[in-house]
């Protein structure tokens, strides 16, 4: 009874086929057939951003897409990006500035701050404080009160003004 | 800054020239106490490698779901599990009376709360449902897919019976939820100290107000969870939960299941938040070890949103009266409250649902110095989910009415609300004080708090600034509210009732041969940073770098025995347990230092994981060839000398029921008079923890739980229908605050350590929802006084201030 599709995608940089059920949702593929448990489930309805993948390097919910529906496409999770560094410099900023507690939403929250920090809202200049909570809006955290998250997307984009743009003059 | 009481201890050395100052972050040599140290615990948790209970991978896992009641109150006229058992994957379909021959029923009263009652509550319903939510067969199949499939196929036919959904009616008792109880009335209390009515006849100014708190509940973002897994062959059972309280439930859990103590292990992974909400015994996760034992295979259990909402345990539906009594020059003389609230149809196991409203009437006005204090608390059963301590227990709703009904009192005498409880705050030299409802603190700090909330703020600046703005029609209002907060409970809290709860914990240290430390402390870890801060104090007390430190918690066959984290005690009791067996152990080692050395041992000294000369500061050895040497070349110590490098200590607050702490919140936050909306512009606290171990940590517990108590005033509440039907049991239906809405926090500290303990921390994890429902209610009414529109119902919808506007 179970529709099996055969769905080609290229997950953290390792491209697979697999016969996927018709009716998985993505972040249960991700956690329940790779094992890859980072992203977590909180809602599955599409509101507290736990599962926050990327797909084609767009942010989306893993719990609003189906797996099926990512034949062809490139899937990013909080283990590939941690594997490549690419998210190391907001790590390293949650840490120093605790910008977690539970940790549970922590995975989807840097999806989406590493998404801010790659698409930003306005070209002129750095989001603003408000800019970044907004950016930061669907992703809910019941521990911290959200304000050392933003401190911490802060300090990442003050680093790279100061940081590397000096580094790319030299 | 956040100095330490009294760092006489870590200033061994004579010659040592450091006086008493607040320590620099990362400052190794003397300690890490006051130190923002980040969370060694964190960096797993930032690269996704934490491990909550969904992300275990068992052999032979089954899956359970629970059919659950449609009906808020219901006779079960039959069940027919037959087809959902022929469903593929499907391995077992089990009904109430299934799971009753695994799991005994429970009543959850304590003896301390004189004449508390409930009825048996089972596993899985049988016979009759008390609640929408309750489970009434547990479908269990290979995979989470398979037993969801199955449940549409659970056949179900329900007689329903009236629900007793609004508590005046409940107390009114004319439908009894549980006949064998005689009444609806679940717990009753009463305080009545000094001459109250005498001090309202002689009152000036006497001001009444009713206050209602919504129902509503803790959305830990990871749903409950529970991996049991039942070994036959051993007849033992290991739970993975995500509890706060392992000892607790392992006690439980082997008493109600028949499994001797010992045999069960609890173990607590990664915990995604719990905030009081994984503290309790839930029907279905007594019924999920059940199942692992019957079955003999591991079976695990995780409540999805929709559940979650449906039966983790709700707080707060409270309807307050309350009056006092003042003279005219701004003299509270008496207070006055009647508090009703309902819990659900059962008192929740172990630890009851009297304890929030037992908080209120004990706590409410505890921040003044009135005399004459009178409170009624009435506790009913509903046919709704049922309530339970939720982070700050009683502290939100006691905190809104006093706060609420000072500023009224004030308003009217038209003093300024800061002046106003300036004149009414227990002296800072008062204490040891016993408040009229008879608890007791040991030193609290309001008048100190308030000066330097009221400088952090600007006050007098923003009351400029307000008034300039209202000139232009733009409505800011600032809030005041000052608290009280029980942290660090004795087992006057819970177990002088009976409840096999512990109120001591303990803590383990060992040196290891390489020179590290390694802790296992019966404390837990769901996020705030135990681990870390046990780290922290374990590296000061025995001398050596947080790097040298390993943190094991949450395992009953592995750490000491001991309460877990809740009720703000786990730096408290848990870091004095931590500093007292750091500092034995650090004279264990010198002894084997002296004993390698042949010295006397006061002539030694541990510094940054070095045994050094206590005189000259040079170092002698590393604590590796201490390790070494002890292990493995112990024949080369003295005949008669045996070394010691594991030692256990255990701390139980004594002296005091509960540490108090103290402190005062501001909110600043314009009211949009046309929509009703509410803008968090910026908000403040100043809070005294005692001792603080960790200040970005402390601040960071204060500013989750602002927000949380945001939550409360302005977005959540379990709406229910007249028929006991939740009508917003999903995320998108229940708001919650969201990054978007939060305004920055500012948080300052004064620093009054508890003398009960060496340590003298006091807890510091609910002191920010105590608080801040109360400033923002204070802050909207003080936008809305020049509107003559008052609002004291949360949450404080943009609707609710249309109506006290007189605008729809």
């Amino acid at each position: 009874m179970t529709y099996l599709k055969s769905t080609t995608l290229t997950v953290n940089g390792v491209r697979m086929t697999r016969q996927i059920p018709a009716r998985m949702h993505l972040v249960d593929f991700l956690r329940d057939e790779l094992d890859l448990t980072g992203s977590h489930v909180g809602c599955e309805h599409g509101v507290c951003g736990a599962c926050t993948v990327r797909v084609d390097g767009l942010i989306v919910r893993g719990c609003l897409m189906l797996a099926v529906q990512c034949d062809g496409a490139t899937v990013d999770t909080i283990e590939g990006i941690s594997e490549s560094g690419e998210a190391a410099p907001l790590q390293a900023a949650f840490h120093r500035l605790n910008a977690l507690q539970c940790g549970f939403c922590t995975p989807g929250m840097l999806m989406a701050a590493l998404d801010l920090l790659e698409h930003r809202p306005d070209a002129g200049g750095d989001p603003t404080r408000e800019q970044i909570r907004e950016h930061l809006s669907g992703n809910y955290c019941r521990c911290t009160g959200y304000q050392a998250i933003v401190d911490a997307v802060e300090s990442v984009l003050a680093f790279e003004r100061n940081v590397q743009p000096a580094k790319a003059d030299a | 800054m956040n100095a330490p009481r009294d760092l006489d201890w870590l200033l061994l050395s004579p010659v040592a020239e450091a006086p008493k100052q607040p320590l620099a972050p990362t400052q190794t040599t003397t300690g890490y106490i006051g130190a923002s140290e980040p969370r060694p615990n964190a960096l797993r948790l930032l690269e996704g490698r934490g491990v909550y209970i969904d992300d275990l991978r068992f052999p032979r896992l089954a899956h359970v779901v629970y059919f659950r009641s449609p009906h808020a109150h219901a006779r079960i006229v039959a069940l027919d599990l037959e087809e959902a058992r022929r469903q593929p994957g499907v391995v077992a379909c089990l009904d109430g009376r299934a799971i009753a021959e695994y799991c005994t029923p429970w009543v959850a009263v304590l003896a301390h709360l004189k004449g508390i009652k409930s009825a048996p509550q089972h596993a899985v319903a049988i016979d009759r449902v008390c609640s929408q939510g309750e489970a009434v067969a547990a479908i269990v199949a290979e995979t989470r897919a398979q037993a969801e499939d199955a449940l549409a196929f659970v056949a179900a036919e329900f007689e329903e019976l009236p629900a007793v959904t609004d508590m005046h009616k409940s107390l009114a008792g004319d439908t009894i939820i549980h006949a064998d109880l005689g009444d609806n009335v679940c717990f009753h209390r009463e305080h009545d100290t000094g001459d109250v009515d005498a001090a309202f006849a002689r009152a000036d100014l006497v001001v009444e107000d009713t206050f209602e708190m919504a129902r509503h509940t803790g959305v830990a973002l990871e749903g409950r969870a529970m991996l049991a897994d039942y070994n036959p062959s051993e007849h033992a059972l290991t739970v993975y939960q995500a509890t706060q309280a392992p000892h607790m439930m392992q006690d439980i859990l082997s008493r109600h299941l028949g499994i001797p103590e010992s045999n069960v292990r609890v173990i607590c992974k990664d915990v995604g938040g719990s905030f009081g909400i994984k503290v309790h015994v839930y029907p279905d996760e007594m019924a999920t070890a059940a199942i692992s034992v019957m079955l003999r295979r591991p079976v695990k259990f995780i409540a999805d949103r929709l559940e979650s909402f449906l039966t983790d345990i709700h707080a707060r539906e409270h309807s307050i009266k309350v009056r006092i009594a003042c003279t005219e020059d701004g003299e509270i003389l008496a207070f006055d409250l009647y508090d009703l609230t309902g819990i659900g149809p059962y008192s929740v196991y172990p630890r009851t649902s009297g304890i929030e409203g037992n908080q209120v009437v004990n706590l409410t006005g505890g921040p003044y110095k009135h005399q004459h204090y009178r409170a009624k608390l009435d506790v009913v059963f509903t046919n709704k989910n049922v309530c339970c301590q939720y982070r700050a227990v009683g502290h939100p709703i006691a905190v809104a009415l006093t706060e609420g009904i000072v500023d009224l009192a004030a308003q009217r005498l038209g003093i300024d609300p800061a002046e106003f409880r300036r004149r009414n705050l227990i002296a800072d030299d008062a204490y040891p004080y016993t408040f009229p409802s008879g608890i007791k603190f040991e030193k609290l700090s309001h008048h100190q708090c308030l000066d330097k909330l009221l400088a952090l703020m600007d006050y007098d600046g923003l009351r400029a600034e307000q008034a300039e703005l209202r000139k232009r029609g733009i409505h800011r209002g600032i809030g005041l509210a000052a608290m009280i907060e029980v942290t660090n409970p004795s087992p006057a809290f819970y177990g002088v009732g009976g409840a096999r709860i512990s109120a001591q914990d303990g803590a383990t240290l060992r040196l290891d041969p390489a020179g590290m430390v390694n802790v296992l402390v019966s404390i837990t870890e769901q996020g705030q940073g135990s681990e870390g801060i046990a780290a922290q104090v374990a590296a000061t007390a025995v001398g050596v770098p947080m790097s040298s430190v390993r943190v094991t918690t949450g395992d009953t066959a592995v750490t000491p025995y001991g309460g877990g984290t809740w009720a703000s005690r786990g730096a408290g009791i848990g870091g004095e347990a931590i500093l007292q067996a750091g500092k034995a152990l650090r004279a264990n080692i010198l002894d084997v230092a002296a004993a390698i050395l042949s010295v006397d041992r006061a002539l030694l000294d541990i510094v940054d994981g070095q045994v050094v000369d206590r005189l000259t500061g040079a170092a002698r050895m590393p604590l590796s060839e201490v390790g070494r040497i002890a292990y493995f070349r112990p024949d080369t110590l003295p005949l008669d000398f045996q070394s010691e490098l594991t030692v256990t200590r255990h701390y139980t607050p004594r002296g005091y029921g509960f540490a108090f702490t103290n402190g005062i919140q501001a909110s600043l936050l314009e009211v949009d008079v046309e929509t009703g909306f509410v803008k968090l512009l910026k908000h403040w606290c100043v809070e005294d923890c005692g001792t603080v171990i960790n200040p970005m940590l402390v601040d960071e517990q204060l500013r989750g739980g602002i927000v949380q108590g945001i939550g409360a005033a302005l977005f959540e509440e379990c709406i229910y229908s007249a028929e006991g039907q939740l009508l917003n049991g999903s995320m998108a239906d229940y708001l919650v605050p969201m990054s978007g809405e939060m305004p920055d926090m500012i948080i300052g500290h004064v620093c009054t350590p508890t003398a009960t303990s060496e340590l003298g921390a006091k807890g510091a994890g609910e002191a920010g929802t105590a608080g801040a429902p109360a400033a923002i209610m204070n802050a909207i009414n003080d936008a809305l006084l020049p509107l003559n529109a008052r609002v004291t119902a949360q949450p404080f919808t943009p609707e609710k201030i249309l109506r006290a506007l007189r605008k729809v």
